[in-house]
């Protein structure tokens, strides 16, 4: 028996699966660049985790895109189911070891798939066609332009590219059946039926091989395909996962307390007793990802650029630099570019630029007007809105850079007590005409 | 009604007779100061008398909640009003506060308790839909309104912010009036354009203001009457039924003005 086909499977696994080890690796060192944070979870993360990434709950705000994307999501899933008996047979250097075990039902599952796999087809055609005949304006934004939209393009071919290799591998399948002993007559399928008769007149070697190269190329083609999710804006279907689980609680209108500010305001104020001060925050907002908490940063790493928070967002609609997807890019670009340089043993976060400033301009952050439609409309439960007010800490704390009608703003807060300019003294003097 | 003498309580003066409000009207520095919504102040305080409600106002007490300060990112400012706030409200052993302002009902209600200032904190607007629903309002039927539509803007501190969506919505369909609603509404519905300390200063540089953006939307729904529920929404929706030039045939006004305008006297 030859075994060479055998260990060169268990070889390209091997591979694969240590690239994939090293890039998890990486990615976890870039989150953990972020600063703590206590996240509850629980039930209620959990809750959230299985109605919004695993029942898709808030995809379902677009019902046409929704309804495509559920059949790449199940597709995917189930699928996948079959990759477990391309594995087994790759490494027992069998063919279809389930047939036997599942007698009919295997003929069953394996017409699920194919159904499965036409509608990825279609899905895939028609977001291409979304994003490259209708022009839809949220996949042409200027944060767009580039990689990733070529991203989004290389996604959706090799999705189509993938199925198509097993709709070859089942149509040659079958025209063997019963003509090679090692392919088991486990029937036609309903697909892949259709291809049968360009394989027919073909000889049974170069069948074999036909069938091969597309078992190699699917399986391959998988194993390359994950490694490659985790340099793409496709991450989200393993990070939508913990991404809800961890997503916020409170109420969306809720920012958090700077505590290490507590601190000084209540040493100030003279009422901060015996308690013992608040961690040094080192730095008030945050300038670059280090500043922000592990889970900005996982937020980052979970967005798709779906692009449904920009298509939201009350300033991006009415023409400002502000996009709250472009938010979560830069922060996952900034964070891919201080991870890489740290691996190669360069400056990291020294390199002289910084998140805000270099990526994301006080302009963008400047246009929010923290209506939280961007966190309401990702599907994933990203939020963008925290990063930006944290950026905003930082430019007027830090910086003094607040907009000047914004510290004018502050100074009479400061000394009238209220935003506008009016003596404290008036306040009350709405009352007088009550009777008027 | 020109018998009627509304009567508006201040906390130092109850505090100093021993007596202890059902609840504390926080006035916000929109309702103090801004001329166009102390008309709402008077009307939900006029509101409260008629049904006879025991509350009472903090007066020269009350100062910003921090909240524009906070969300324009000087965190210090926000906590130094906050404190000196919940010290106030804390030494009058306040239990529980309503506001006709969402931006200061979203931070005494979600904020402050970080702050160690805990009470139980309701927007006018489910306070509202609280008493006509036990009918301590009672509202006349007919009016101006007979028949007519009108359409509720969403503030975001509210809805999204609070998942309030249908208390307001409710206080107006007990009015003898038709609620049309815009396209974007509920989780959906377009910012005014003034959260977020956007108020405080001009917007930046694009191809519209919001509060046009949303006002052509809130137009296009034929509405004789667009109901605010939040101070910064009602200066930009005026502003832009005024850049439109309609402002003589759809009005902006608070569901508190409406209330007021239809509520028996009892």
């Amino acid at each position: 028996m030859n075994y060479l086909p055998q260990i060169f499977f268990l070889l390209v696994v091997g591979v694969a699966g240590y690239i994939l080890y090293k890039r998890i690796n990486r990615i976890k060192k870039n989150i953990q660049m972020g600063r703590p944070e206590e996240r509850e979870g629980g039930s209620e993360g959990f809750k959230n985790m299985l109605l919004v990434a695993f029942g898709q709950k808030k995809m379902f705000k677009k019902i046409i895109p929704a309804t495509f994307h559920l059949f790449l999501y199940v597709g995917f899933i189930v699928i996948n189911l079959e990759v477990l008996e391309f594995v087994i047979d790759g490494v027992a250097g069998t063919h279809r070891i389930f047939a036997p075990f599942l007698g009919s039902i295997y003929l069953v599952a394996m017409n699920i798939f194919e159904i499965l796999a036409f509608l990825v087809v279609l899905s895939c055609v028609i977001f291409l066609w979304r994003r490259h005949v209708m022009k839809l304006e949220r996949f042409k934004s200027r944060e767009m332009k580039g990689w990733p939209s070529l991203d989004a393009d290389i996604i959706l071919m090799v999705e189509i590219v993938l199925m198509a290799a097993i709709f070859t591998m089942n149509a040659s399948d079958q025209v063997l059946q019963g003509q090679h002993p090692k392919y088991p007559e486990v029937g036609s399928f309903w697909i892949s039926s259709l291809f049968v008769p360009l394989f027919e007149g073909i000889s049974v070697g170069t069948l074999v091989v036909i069938e091969r190269v597309a078992w190699w190329f699917h399986i391959v083609g998988i194993l390359g395909f994950a490694i490659y999710v985790t340099y793409s804006k496709h991450l989200h279907i393993f990070m939508a996962f913990p991404n809800t689980y961890f997503a916020k609680l409170k109420p969306q209108g809720h920012m958090d307390n700077m505590d290490a500010v507590t601190t000084e305001v209540k040493a100030m104020l003279g009422t901060g007793g015996d308690e013992p001060p608040a961690e040094d925050p080192g730095v008030f907002g945050a300038k670059d990802i280090n500043d922000l908490t592990w889970k900005n940063l996982m937020d980052a790493y979970s967005c798709t650029e779906c692009g449904r928070c920009t298509a939201e967002c009350p300033a991006n609609l009415t023409g400002k630099q502000l996009s709250p997807r472009k938010i979560m890019m830069d922060t996952r670009d900034r964070m891919e570019a201080v991870g890489d340089s740290l691996e190669k043993g360069g400056k990291g976060l020294e390199d002289g630029k910084s998140l805000l400033g270099d990526y994301i301009t006080p302009e963008e952050i400047n246009a929010c007007t923290t209506c939280n439609a961007c966190v309401e409309a990702c599907p994933v439960n990203i939020n963008p809105l925290d990063i930006i007010l944290q950026l905003r800490r930082y430019q007027a704390m830090e910086e003094s850079n607040a907009p000047a009608s914004w510290n004018s703003m502050f100074s009479n807060v400061e000394t009238s007590f209220a935003p506008w300019k009016f003596p404290p003294t008036d306040r009350f003097k709405w009352a007088d005409s009550i009777n008027k | 009604m020109s018998e009627t003498q509304y009567k508006v309580p201040l906390m130092s003066e109850m505090a100093a007779k021993g007596e202890a409000p059902e609840v504390l009207f926080w006035v916000g520095c929109a309702g103090s100061f801004d001329d166009r919504y102390k008309s709402v102040t008077k009307a939900f305080v006029k509101i409260l008398n008629r049904v006879g409600i025991s509350f009472a106002v903090l007066g020269d007490e009350e100062s910003c909640t921090g909240d524009p300060a906070r969300r324009a990112g000087n965190e210090f400012l926000f906590q130094m009003q906050a404190m000196s706030n919940i010290q106030v409200l804390n030494e009058y052993q306040i239990k529980k506060i309503v506001t006709a302002c969402p931006h200061c009902f979203n931070t005494i209600k979600n904020e402050y308790p970080d702050l160690g200032g805990h009470y139980e904190v309701i927007h006018h607007s489910t306070f509202l839909q609280q008493l006509i629903n036990e009918g301590k309002v009672k509202l006349k039927g007919g009016g101006e309104f007979k028949g007519k539509k009108i359409t509720y803007h969403d503030s975001c501190y509210l809805g999204r912010a609070n998942n309030i969506y249908e208390a307001p919505r409710e206080v107006l369909q007990a009015l003898d009036a038709e609620l049309v609603e815009m396209k974007r509404c509920r989780t959906k519905g377009l910012c005014c354009g003034a959260g977020g300390a956007q108020m405080f200063k001009d917007a930046e540089k694009g191809n519209k203001e919001i509060n046009i953006e949303r006002t052509e939307e809130a137009l296009a729904t034929g509405a004789d009457v667009i109901a605010a529920a939040c101070p910064f929404c009602m200066t930009m929706m005026s502003d832009g039924v005024k850049n439109q030039e309609k402002e003589d045939s759809v009005k902006v006004l608070d569901l508190a003005e409406l209330i007021d305008k239809y509520q028996e006297e009892s």
